[in-house]
């Protein structure tokens, strides 16, 4: 499903230039869950964005379902993006002025079209039928990233990767929102990439990648 | 939903949520295609009121002058020359085709008493053709006849202005003009026509065979009587070209010029003053118009100051659309409709205001307004292009985002 090889990631900083990412080698089959790890500047977010076809690697290849990515056009790349990847935000990243249900259809809205049947049906998945016409404002945290989940969930993505997804919840949110990932895991055929420092969630997943100054340094079955 | 309707319910979403912001947005425009509109609908009702003037003084209408007096290299003015005579206008009556009727008049100022007042001031001795050619009408009285021109009558026809200047509101005909020595009697008051230079409303015309007697025509060398002035209609308006042509040969064989001389007479067609006034009020009209479209233009400039505070406010809605997979014309067009949409109203409301204004502007008599489509249609094209033009770059800016940073954009 995912084929990451000696990826490096550089960013211009002034005069000289930032590696994030050196060398980073990683493959993920399909239907795996599997948490990144690692200290904050390790390059966690950086994989995930490349993954995610949000951004493009300095050198090395980058195969999606068997298809070179890395030098694809913007808009190609937004083309996947649309179609193949749901992300979930640590921020939740929902808009403020659409109610759930609008935000979930949004989901689909560069995916091929609303469809307000479908958002509806997702919504009720998570449990938030009766929470369809309130705005994000009027959520809990818990709520909103369940939103979250259903405008990722909503378009039917083989992959969905997650930034994070409880790092803004109190506990017992966190929870909810981790066995809703983990019971989609095991109903849908769906690829997870979740970055966490959860100890808790990365035990969820099948295999936790430890990540250390823009390299893979362990790799853990659990 | 159907997919095209997306981005207008998207751009609407834009607009609603910033009322106030977008109302004044819109204002700008509004008071910018208004402008336009208001301007150039009084541009365009000044010269169909000229224009209508002039057709009501005959648009089939020539007019021969004299030339000028030109006295040891000082050039007088115009029709200040004793060159037009009476024989130059029967040989244009003969010999020149495509004319119905030649009137050539000859002014005088003569001194004017009726009872206690006392006036200066010009009379024109006619011929009967005179009244037609002008397109004249009584407003009360009777012309005088053939037999009344033949015979030299002592009568007068008045114009509006002179009756309300000698007889005030009395009823002039039939009353008596004392007309340097003789008297002359009034027959006939001419219809009311307003209007510009050589009003008939300031006319008084005798017989110019009553003329003659009361001054004396002056003589050419060659004896022949002169005119002020020979005005004639033209039968054919499309022929008026040729018959200028004509009559300037005929006039310069007659005066016997040679081709190194200028003319000594100068032809004016009421068509071709028609069409200099109608220029130069257009040019009026379109720099009224140039003036209008800057607060157009500053209006549009409001919208692309508005639609960049916009995106950089959305910046992390622009990062969350463009991870749920939008293309970069997904979120252009999504900016771009919206600009296109706030100045396509303000066009619209912009024509609405523009419009009663000149027609209360019209029905308060401030001033003649036309207000005609293609105006409305440039107005609101324009206030659109320039949504479009000024909504351009806010809209690439957004496209342009990357959507990493965009989604860090707190």
């Amino acid at each position: 499903m995912i084929h990451l090889q000696d990826i490096t990631k550089t960013y211009p900083m002034g005069k000289r230039e930032l590696t994030v990412l050196n060398g980073v080698n990683l493959h993920i089959v399909r239907g795996e869950m599997v948490a990144i790890m690692g200290p904050s500047g390790s390059g966690k977010s950086t994989v995930l964005n490349l993954i995610g076809c949000l951004d493009t690697p300095t050198s090395g290849s980058y195969y999606l379902e068997g298809r070179e990515v890395s030098h694809l056009r913007r808009d190609e790349l937004a083309q996947i993006r649309g179609q193949k990847v749901g992300f979930i935000f640590q921020t939740f990243n929902l808009l403020p002025r659409l109610s759930a249900l609008a935000n979930v259809e949004l989901g689909l809205r560069y995916a091929g079209g609303s469809d307000r049947k479908r958002a509806m049906e997702v919504l009720a998945k998570i449990g938030l039928s009766d929470r369809a016409n309130h705005r994000p404002t009027e959520l809990s945290g818990g709520e909103q990233q369940r939103v979250a989940i259903a405008r990722a969930l909503v378009k039917n993505p083989p992959l969905i990767l997650a930034d994070e997804p409880t790092g803004n919840l109190d506990s017992h949110s966190g929870e909810e929102v981790i066995s809703i990932l983990t019971s989609l895991h095991n109903e849908q055929d769906i690829t997870m990439v979740i970055i966490t420092h959860d100890q808790n969630i990365a035990h969820h997943c099948q295999r936790i990648v430890h990540l250390k100054d823009g390299q893979v340094v362990s790799e853990e079955t659990v | 939903m159907k997919k095209w309707f997306e981005p207008l319910v998207t751009a609407w979403g834009g607009v609603v949520t910033h009322k106030l912001r977008s109302f004044l947005t819109i204002l700008g425009i509004v008071i910018g295609v208004a402008a336009v509109i208001i301007l150039m609908s009084i541009g365009r009702g000044a010269e169909a009121q000229i224009i209508s003037n002039i057709e009501s003084m005959g648009s089939n209408l020539v007019i021969i002058y004299p030339g000028d007096v030109t006295y040891r290299g000082v050039r007088g003015a115009g029709g200040s020359a004793q060159t037009l005579t009476m024989e130059d206008a029967e040989a244009i009556a003969e010999q020149v085709s495509y004319i119905s009727s030649v009137a050539p008049s000859y002014s005088s100022n003569l001194q004017l008493v009726v009872g206690g007042e006392n006036m200066n001031s010009q009379v024109t001795g006619i011929t009967p053709e005179y009244m037609k050619v002008n397109n004249l009408e009584l407003a009360d009285g009777t012309f005088f006849s053939e037999y009344d021109y033949q015979h030299g009558a002592k009568v007068a026809v008045i114009g509006a202005n002179v009756k309300e200047t000698l007889f005030e509101s009395a009823n002039p005909v039939g009353q008596q003009i004392r007309m340097g020595g003789n008297i002359v009697r009034v027959i006939g008051v001419l219809e009311s026509k307003g209007g510009m230079f050589g009003s008939p409303d300031d006319a008084i015309l005798i017989p110019l065979t009553a003329m003659q007697q009361t001054v004396a025509q002056p003589r050419t060398a060659q004896g022949e009587r002169v005119v002020s002035s020979i005005t004639l209609t033209v039968s054919n308006e499309e022929q008026a070209d040729y018959v200028v042509e004509e009559i300037t040969n005929l006039l310069r064989t007659r005066h016997q010029l040679s081709n190194n001389e200028d003319d000594d007479f100068s032809i004016v067609s009421m068509e071709e003053i028609a069409s200099t006034v109608s220029e130069a009020i257009g040019t009026m009209t379109l720099l009224l118009g140039a003036i209008a479209a800057i607060s157009l233009l500053v209006g549009g400039i409001g919208v692309m100051n508005i639609m960049l505070v916009s995106v950089l406010e959305r910046t992390r809605e622009i990062g969350i659309r463009k991870a749920l997979g939008a293309r970069e014309r997904d979120i252009w067009g999504q900016f771009l409709i919206e600009a296109a949409f706030l100045t396509f109203t303000g066009g619209i409301i912009g024509v609405i205001v523009g419009w009663m204004v000149s027609y209360l502007v019209s029905a308060m008599e401030i001033m003649t307004t036309v207000v005609t489509a293609d105006i409305v249609i440039l107005a609101v094209s324009v206030s659109v292009g320039i949504g479009l033009f000024f909504g351009f770059y806010p809209a690439w800016n957004a496209s342009r985002l990357n959507p990493i940073e965009a989604l860090r954009y707190e």
